[in-house]
């Protein structure tokens, strides 16, 4: 029940971006007696990307300051309606940049080479595999997919801010205000959010549902890569085989799907 | 009962109407929350608990502080405690409800705040703290308005009455291990990852609570004709001693523990508080304040003779009390946060807004702890409160 009103949700997403083009629900009336209960049937989009378990791989020899990571930043945050707010502690962020010591604050030494001490690294949310998050929240507001997207569920959230205590990795924001007189230039085929709940990054859920790779991705030349984790021929694969990478807080256990190749 | 609320001499109704002006003013600022967001707060991304969240928990601790007069009457059957069993009832009551107005005021968006009840998500916590804090509430309502009744009638309580005062023993505890165990299951925030976090609220709690008692009962003795009585007060102070010590001998544990294995992201937090870290330490003498207030306390508290003086032992309960709220209302919350997971230090510094809605709700609570010991303080003067215990309960 969980699940179909959750895809019922994504399904509905789609058909109001004007990508479905087949009848993506079908629900059989039924003409009551003894059959069984009506099931709405979802067909996924056939250009939809999937996977078993989504995962990322950031190849950080790829990017030499700032300036490198900032139109990546933009497109996420354009494409997802991001608000500039006028007040620092109000800010939401995607996705953005902290300095090695910041985002690796288990590895970080003094004496690292002076490319990564000065080097800015991009963050997200992780899609960890054991979010705490998702264990935290006490409305199943976010919650995790089968293909390991954490996404949030914005009508359901009651904005107690419990998963932002719970995340280690600082990777959510809260509207503390009205976000809409703040975007710059509103994209129409995403949602926007209203003031009282908590967004994070959702791995381009709604574009991967149509066939998309994720924002950052197709602006990175790239430097990013996603796919499909649990298959072995995958692209991250491959390069999670070849190259000596790192995860954020690995002590903790949570599991990110955010690897960076340093 | 409720009537005998209703009549009361001028200063009563002034002290009443003093109580409506700080609730409508409090009301007045949380509709521009509402319609505005909570960005009126100081929080921030960083330190997305502030002030209410501190309050809620400091006054989770005085809700299940007032089981130190329940338990002993019951449990040990120490009579004297008769007397004054409903006072603890009733602060608890007056607590819960600031609580649950705490977490209300907190909440993005407290239309849907229902949705925790719509979909009931076990493996997280907050949804058992709203169970037992409900529980809690309902059963001081039922316990102490059945047993006031009976005493004014001169009967024994129903008896089944009596399992819930049981249950409801063994429920303050498990208020304040649930409301603890928000915070030390995080897996990020080193300040709360400790194990010593439960016993430390509930010893705090154990403290301030009857401490609070304390200076309730000497200001009813002031105010009107009830004693709540010496005996009473000695023994409630006797309790509030061995839980500060506790308190700070927990609290010790913890700097020990974090200063000796020197593990940065669990020693940055009390650093921050204490010392200030990377040039903030907007907290540095609010925390040492809660400090010396509380070890001076513990030194009047344990000594017999500034202990058995009763203005002493006031001064030493309104010490104990603001140096148990720095250190919970304050600094436990906002300390967590500083610095970030990303350790980066975003200090927290609450705005009025935010401040006067604090009080609003404060005075929600003192009104509806002003109403309910009116009643319990009228029916003891009716029964004649000079008895020195109630033989009835
Ligand atoms: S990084 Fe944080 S927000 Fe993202 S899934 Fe992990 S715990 Fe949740
Ligand atoms: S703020 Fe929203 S998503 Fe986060 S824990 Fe609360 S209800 Fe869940």
């Amino acid at each position: 029940m969980e699940n179909s009103r959750r895809s019922f949700l994504k399904v509905a997403g789609i058909t109001a971006l004007g990508v479905g083009t087949k009848p993506v629900l079908n629900v059989f009336a039924s003409s009551g007696g003894h059959v069984e209960e009506p099931k709405p049937e979802v067909s996924k989009n056939e250009k939809a990307l999937t996977a078993k378990k989504w995962g990322m791989v950031i190849d950080t020899r790829k990017f030499h300051s700032a300036e490198d990571l900032e139109p990546i930043i933009d497109a996420c945050h354009k494409i997802h309606n991001i608000p500039e707010l006028p007040e620092p502690r109000h800010k939401i962020m995607w996705l953005w940049e902290d300095e090695y010591k910041h985002v690796f604050t288990h590895r970080e030494h003094e004496l690292v080479n002076d490319r990564i001490k000065h080097l800015p690294f991009l963050v997200l949310c992780n899609h960890c595999e054991k979010p705490a998050c998702v264990r935290a929240c006490p409305t199943k507001a976010t919650f995790k997919r089968d293909d390991g997207i954490v996404l949030m569920d914005f009508h359901r959230c009651i904005g107690c801010r419990f998963c932002m205590a719970a995340c280690p990795y600082g990777s959510r924001s809260f509207n503390f205000r009205d976000p809409r007189p703040f975007i710059k230039e509103e994209n129409k085929e995403f949602p926007t959010r209203m003031k009282g709940v908590v967004e994070k990054c959702n791995f381009c859920a709604e574009r991967l549902a149509v066939g998309k790779l994720p924002a950052c991705v197709e602006a990175s030349n790239g430097a990013i890569t996603v796919g499909d984790l649990d298959d072995p021929e995958s692209e991250v694969r491959e390069l999670l085989r070849t190259n000596y990478t790192i995860r954020r807080k690995p002590d903790l256990g949570a599991g990110p799907s955010v690897y960076y190749i340093v | 009962m409720l009537e005998l609320a209703l009549k009361g001499d001028k200063k009563y109704w002034g002290w009443i109407i003093a109580l409506l002006a700080f609730i409508g003013v409090g009301f007045a600022v949380y509709l521009k929350q509402l319609d505005f967001g909570l960005g009126i707060t100081g929080m921030s991304r960083d330190v997305s608990w502030g002030f209410y969240i501190a309050q809620f928990t400091f006054l989770v601790g005085v809700a299940a502080g007032g089981v130190m007069v329940v338990l002993p009457k019951y449990l040990h059957d120490y009579k004297a405690f008769g007397k004054i069993t409903i006072l603890g009832e009733f602060l608890a009551i007056a607590a819960v409800t600031m609580c649950l107005l705490f977490i209300i005021a907190d909440l993005g968006q407290p239309m849907r705040a229902f949705n925790v009840i719509l979909y009931p998500t076990p493996g997280s916590v907050l949804f058992w703290d709203m169970i037992v804090l409900n529980g809690y509430l309902f059963l001081n309502i039922v316990i102490g308005w059945n047993v006031l009744e009976a005493e004014r009638n001169n009967i024994h309580y129903p008896k089944w009455v009596k399992p819930l005062i049981f249950t409801s023993i063994v429920w303050a505890p498990a208020i304040h291990t649930v409301t603890a165990f928000l915070y030390c299951g995080l897996p990020g925030r080193g300040f709360w990852l400790t194990a010593i976090l439960a016993p430390r609220f509930l010893a705090s709690a154990f403290a301030a609570g009857p401490a609070l008692l304390i200076l309730l009962c000497l200001i009813i003795r002031k105010v009107t004709k009830f004693d709540p009585g010496k005996e009473q007060i000695q023994s409630l102070a006797k309790i509030v001693t061995y839980a500060i010590i506790l308190n700070m001998f927990f609290f010790l544990c913890e700097v020990f523990v974090v200063f000796y294995s020197r593990i940065p992201s669990h020693m940055s937090h009390l650093q921050y508080l204490f010392f200030g870290l990377h040039g903030h330490g907007a907290l540095v003498p609010w925390m040492w304040t809660a400090m010396i207030f509380m070890g001076t306390s513990i030194v009047l508290l344990v000594i017999p003779a500034t202990r058995k003086h009763e203005g002493v032992l006031a001064f030493s309960c309104v010490i104990l009390f603001i140096g148990a709220w720095i250190d919970k209302g304050l600094g436990m919350i906002s300390g967590g946060f500083v610095p970030n997971p990303l350790h980066h230090v975003t200090e927290y510094v609450p705005t009025i807004p935010e401040i006067l809605i604090t009080l609003g709700i404060y005075a929600i609570g003192l009104l509806v702890l002003t109403i309910l010991f009116k009643v319990a303080v009228n029916v003891k003067e009716e029964v004649g409160g000079l008895k020195d215990s109630c033989e009835s309960c």
